[in-house]
């Protein structure tokens, strides 16, 4: 079976975001980029049922020239070939330019599956793996939990709301939004990171690609949220503090 | 100008998000003068649409096939499709649920056009909406609005309106529409829906919660929060990573896939505060958040808060609450 997996590198989870008044997008010096994480669980997925079923791992991903790094990554765990769709300025595409790009490359692939993570932890929108179904013109499943491939169809455990899964089936080839914690990913080993610098990363630009967008939605500004709730951060030593939240919630909010 | 709102129901039972929906959708109405379509879709929703009919609404549309008594994304996209086709609305609103999210972009692309998903807030401005939503895991807030030529489709978060300040008094008479399915075109099977074997727990049911996030690194360090629990009286959960990494049981999560809560003392330890967490508790009465980090966003929601290292807290917290009894 072979697979590409979407891949993308966003800010680390602790870093601090910067945002120069009016951007759409934060300042990059000074902060470290990681895997997004959902991406990994899709990772982890591709590489399992490469491992069960034969055939190769692709992983793609777009972005500015650090981007490569995720997909370095997705090649020390063991994805065969990386994909590198360079764009320092993907951060002003919409969720369908986004779209459009990945499909333009993965099209240019033989693939059984595409596999995306839920969603991505800085612009969180959600869409890529729906978007691809469309401009690939296949099926696809979302929120993924558990995959078994068998006779060119799939059976796929879906999350649903509130505690809710559901079994669906679809043929192959298709494209699955896989939900965090299907699986545990793995970590790369040493002998894994010292094979990935002998694997090819094709670089190709939105222009090698023939992608033209025209945005459907633009984001006028990113801002740090104003508070809605007065929050009373109590002050201290650990001991004080604790005192002070005993004192209040007995006598304050009475909810002890 | 006309918004579409697209409800959401399964086996005849509402999911209450849509009535959300509706409520931002009146209030998109009275700033710009649109009218509202609202729609259900199913394979018997009469009596859906007429509960529809009572809101303010200018149009009640009821799409009833076959092919849609049971969720698929190629059904609804089709059928959706060719009522948006017909009733070229300028803007469609849908609740930001999890079917939502499987068919609602695709919707929007075999339509050439974009979503603005997992909006939280809504104002008109300088002649156009902009939509509010949240980025870096609701670190980050970010105005967006349209571009290109509508329709304009958005969806909104669970929880960003209230659903029972969806205005009533509507007179609209609800209109069969009919659509054009064939099942060779539905490409997924859908087969049965399930729980997990045991949901013993009910946290919906407890007083006061203690849930954990990241921030308590290790599963060795677990008993501390269980230690603060025993002596508050409430119950242990936690955030999605926490269930994830199989620390704790996922009957004891808190968040957009696991349980919703309304305590009337909810704290949250070494909690961030991503959106999927947060529409699971923004409910409880009183919110206690202990955390590292000063800026993250489980203050924006918190009454009391503690910034600093949870592992010294903690056990302060629990030796306090000891003493005090």
């Amino acid at each position: 079976m072979n697979i590409v997996v979407c891949v993308k590198q966003v800010p680390a989870k602790d870093a601090p975001l910067a945002i120069p008044e009016g951007a759409a997008w934060i300042r990059e010096t000074d902060i470290g980029f990681e895997l997004n994480e959902p991406d990994g669980y899709a990772l982890e997925e591709a590489l399992r049922l490469k491992e069960k079923h034969g055939g190769e791992v692709v992983a793609v991903s777009m972005g500015p020239e650090r981007s490569k790094q995720a997909i370095k990554e997705a090649l020390a765990k063991g994805a065969e070939r990386g994909v590198h769709i360079s764009d320092d300025k993907f951060y002003e595409l919409d969720p369908l330019g986004s779209a459009r790009c990945l499909a333009a490359a993965i099209k240019r692939e033989k693939f059984d599956l595409v596999l995306t993570g839920l969603q991505s932890d800085d612009h969180g929108f959600g869409q890529t793996g729906v978007l691809l179904a469309e401009l690939l013109g296949l099926p696809h499943a979302t929120i993924i939990m558990q995959i078994d491939a068998a006779d060119g169809r799939l059976k796929l455990k879906r999350e649903l709301e509130a505690g809710w899964f559901q079994w669906v089936e679809l043929p192959l080839p298709a494209v699955l939004s896989i939900q965090s914690g299907i699986n545990k990913p793995r970590y790369a080993t040493l002998k894994g990171i010292m094979a990935a610098k002998k694997k090819e990363i094709a670089t190709l630009t939105r222009a090698e690609l023939g992608v033209t967008v025209s945005p459907t939605q633009r984001i006028e500004r990113i801002y740090v949220p104003k508070k809605t709730k007065k929050t009373e951060i109590l002050t201290g030593t650990a001991k004080e503090a604790a005192a002070k939240l005993v004192e209040k919630l007995k006598h304050e909010a009475r909810v002890l | 100008m006309k918004i579409l709102v697209v409800t959401e129901q399964r086996d005849g039972q509402w999911n209450r998000a849509s009535f959300e929906t509706l409520t931002a959708a009146q209030q998109a109405a009275r700033a710009t003068g649109a009218s509202i379509t609202a729609v259900v879709a199913g394979k018997s929703v009469g009596s859906l649409a007429k509960e529809l009919a009572a809101y303010k609404v200018a149009e009640v549309l009821a799409i009833e096939h076959d092919l849609l008594e049971k969720y698929t994304p190629d059904g609804y996209t089709l059928a959706l499709k060719q009522v948006i086709t017909e009733a070229r609305p300028d803007f469609i609103f849908f609740p930001h649920t999890y079917q939502v999210r499987d068919f609602a972009p695709k919707l929007a692309a075999s339509l050439g056009r974009g979503m603005i998903a997992d909006c939280v807030g809504l104002r008109y401005e300088n002649g156009h909406l902009v939509f509010v939503r949240q980025m870096f895991q609701g670190k980050t807030a970010a105005d967006v609005i349209f571009q290109g030529d509508a329709p304009w489709f958005a969806s909104f978060q669970a929880g960003a309106f209230r659903g029972d300040q969806a205005e009533t008094g509507g007179s609209a008479a609800p209109r069969n529409v009919n659509v054009d399915l064939k099942p060779e075109q539905i490409r997924t099977k859908p087969l049965e829906l399930f729980r997990e074997a045991k949901q013993a727990v009910d946290l919906t049911q407890a007083p006061i919660i203690v849930a954990i996030g990241r921030g308590i690194k290790e599963p060795t360090n677990i008993p501390l929060a269980e230690k603060l629990a025993q002596t508050i009286g409430g119950e242990i959960a936690a955030s999605r990573p926490i269930c994830d990494e199989g620390w704790l049981p996922m009957e004891r999560q808190i968040g957009s896939s696991g349980q919703t809560v309304a305590p009337k003392l909810y704290l949250a330890i070494g909690i961030s505060g991503a959106i999927q967490h947060v529409v699971g508790m923004k409910g409880s009465r009183t919110i206690v958040a202990i955390n590292k980090d000063a800026n993250a966003p489980i203050f924006e929601v918190a009454d009391y808060g503690i910034v600093g290292d949870l592992f010294e807290i903690v056990p302060a917290l629990t030796e306090e609450l000891a003493k005090s009894k």
